[in-house]
């Protein structure tokens, strides 16, 4: 009887697993149907090259893509060479003391932490005490802070999963600990690390509460020409027109994060692009 | 043949309090294949990983007692650690190659030491010497790794061989393999004896009995018995050993 139940469980639990993986699927296409529906009939050539507008009709968001551009640029570039060395200290520069052990746990604290309290240190350490006011500068450097922690445990994560095997035949060989760190683990590590940079960007694409802290505008009718411009991002304008009370603008919401999920559905393509394409040499 | 090339003498290696190799001496001849083996846990690959200082990255490891590399000692104050490295290859247990190409595989050694070579002729020689030229000489510039278990262990034989060492080391090459390839890394190791001096770690009996010239046994951390590999199979000197060659124990 005990080999029943066992079979009993079994099949339970593979329903489950399947009715619950075939429910959010489900919802996702329940509210991108819903998105596509009302958003559809905005989308157009000059939602894309026109700024934004008290007349539906007429508004656009080139500058919101064009804010997110730039503010994405610049973290990423603030971002991507921090984070990847931090985590190439962590895992193979870093005494193994307890002190280290209580970094490796804040940095996940920090990971976890509602992005609204990034949003206020920004504003209190970028905007006000470094005086940068309203500028990219403060968005990139804000959102940098909400996803440094992140890319270090990603990238932590793909150079832990470098076998040690490849650096013992690395010194076997007569390497010095920093070739097998750069010629060896590194360049094994790196789908991993691309992948992780990637997605924990685009992550940073869909942020707005930080930036409505610190002050991103909702009304910018004109492209930032360099990183001390003010500016506004997609989210934030989205949020923008979904909180105002006319239909219309709400059809231009929907709209709006139709073109959003677009540009978070590309990065996590490409995402999945080079996982597949660099990891042709894997273990 | 009689020159020695690496000398221990009252070699002792501790992990923490626990003392795993205690006060051996013996003396590897040069151009020869040496044998170590001994039951699970005696010691084997921490002595074998002394030649090459590959224990240095274990934190609590003490190594006391004399252990010399051509007269000059390893554990010197004046040795770097890296370059003994170059002249003692290693070959690990399991199939190690990088995640990179069989080219690659072979010249990074080389490069990074500063060496200058053909880079074709060098990988050409290395893969020939190491009996897998033929077998890999169209896909060069193929991924390592998407050879087999047996070709793998050939291609680690080759970029160690690449170094131009002095030695060879070897733990336990053959144990993730089949016979068949089992078969090719001993005919492989009669071939390289002819330029390096070979040390390789086994549990296999026959195969310590068909493929070396000398043979060491290990026992719980002590040098039982070391001599010619005829010798001790046919005539050991000791009891343990005679007991743990015809398999009464290990
Ligand atoms: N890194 C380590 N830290 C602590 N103790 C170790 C370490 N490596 C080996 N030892 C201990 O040292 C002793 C010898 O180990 P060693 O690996 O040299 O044995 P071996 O003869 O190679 O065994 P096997 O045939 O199973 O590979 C064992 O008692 C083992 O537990
Ligand atoms: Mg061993």
């Amino acid at each position: 009887m005990a080999f029943d139940k066992r079979k009993i469980f079994n099949t339970a639990f593979f329903w489950g697993c399947r009715i619950s993986t075939w429910g959010a699927i489900l919802i996702l296409g329940i509210l991108i149907y819903h998105i596509v529906k009302q958003g559809y009939p905005w989308i157009s050539e000059n939602f894309i090259t026109n700024f934004p507008s008290r007349f539906p009709h007429k508004a656009g968001l080139k500058s919101a893509l064009a804010g997110s551009l730039w503010v994405i640029s610049f973290t990423a570039l603030i971002v991507v060479p921090l984070g990847v060395s931090t985590s190439i200290f962590l895992e193979e520069y870093a005494p193994r003391k307890r002190y280290m052990r209580w970094i490796q746990i804040n940095i996940s604290n920090l990971a976890g932490m509602p992005s609204i309290i990034y949003g206020l240190l920004g504003l209190a350490i970028f905007v006000r005490f470094f005086n940068l006011d309203r500028s990219i500068w403060a968005g990139a450097l804000t959102l940098s802070l909400l996803v440094l922690p992140v890319i270090v445990i990603a990238s932590q994560g793909a150079i832990r999963s470098v076998p040690q095997s490849i650096r013992d035949a690395g010194y076997a060989l007569g390497a010095r600990k920093w070739q097998v760190v750069f010629q060896q683990v590194i360049p094994a590590a790196m789908p991993g690390i691309m992948t992780g940079v990637i997605l924990s960007t685009s992550r940073a694409i869909g942020e707005t509460a930080p930036l409505i802290i610190i002050g991103a505008l909702s009304y910018v009718a004109y492209l930032p020409e360099g990183p001390m411009d003010s500016f506004t991002v997609l989210p934030v304008q989205i949020y923008n027109w979904a909180s105002r009370p006319q239909e219309s603008f709400h059809g231009l919401a929907a709209a709006g994060i139709m073109v959003l999920l677009t540009i978070l559905f590309i990065m996590n393509f490409i995402a999945v692009y080079i996982r597949q394409k660099f990891t042709k040499f894997k273990y | 043949m009689s020159e020695n090339i690496i000398e221990a003498k009252d070699l002792r290696i501790f992990y923490g309090m626990n003392e795993a190799v205690k006060g051996v001496s013996f003396k590897i001849k040069k151009g020869e294949v040496t044998a170590v083996i001994g039951p699970s846990g005696c010691g084997k690959s921490t002595v074998l990983r002394s030649f090459n200082r590959m224990n240095d990255f274990i934190s609590n490891i003490k190594i006391t007692g004399g252990l010399s590399f051509e007269g000059d000692e390893i554990y010197g104050p004046k040795m770097d650690p890296a370059v003994i490295r170059r002249d003692i290859g290693m070959v690990f247990q399991r199939p190690n190659p990088f995640p990179k190409s069989i080219y690659k595989n072979i010249v990074w050694g080389p490069k990074i030491n500063g060496y200058k070579h053909n880079w074709d002729e060098l990988v050409e020689k290395a893969l020939r010497r190491a009996a897998l030229w033929d077998e890999v000489k169209d896909r060069l510039h193929d991924s390592a790794l998407d050879l087999s278990g047996g070709q793998q262990q050939r291609l680690c034989i080759a970029r160690t061989i690449a170094m131009s060492p002095k030695v060879i080391l070897m733990d336990e090459p053959c144990s993730a393999l089949d016979p068949k390839a089992t078969a090719r890394i001993e005919d492989l190791i009669g071939e390289l004896k002819k330029r390096y001096t070979i040390v390789t770690v086994t549990h296999n009996m026959q195969q310590a009995a068909r493929i070396s010239d000398e043979t060491a046994f290990f026992y719980e951390g002590e040098l039982i018995e070391f001599g010619n590999t005829n010798e001790l199979f046919t005539n050991p000197k000791e009891k343990r050993t005679e007991d743990y060659i015809t398999g009464r124990f290990g």
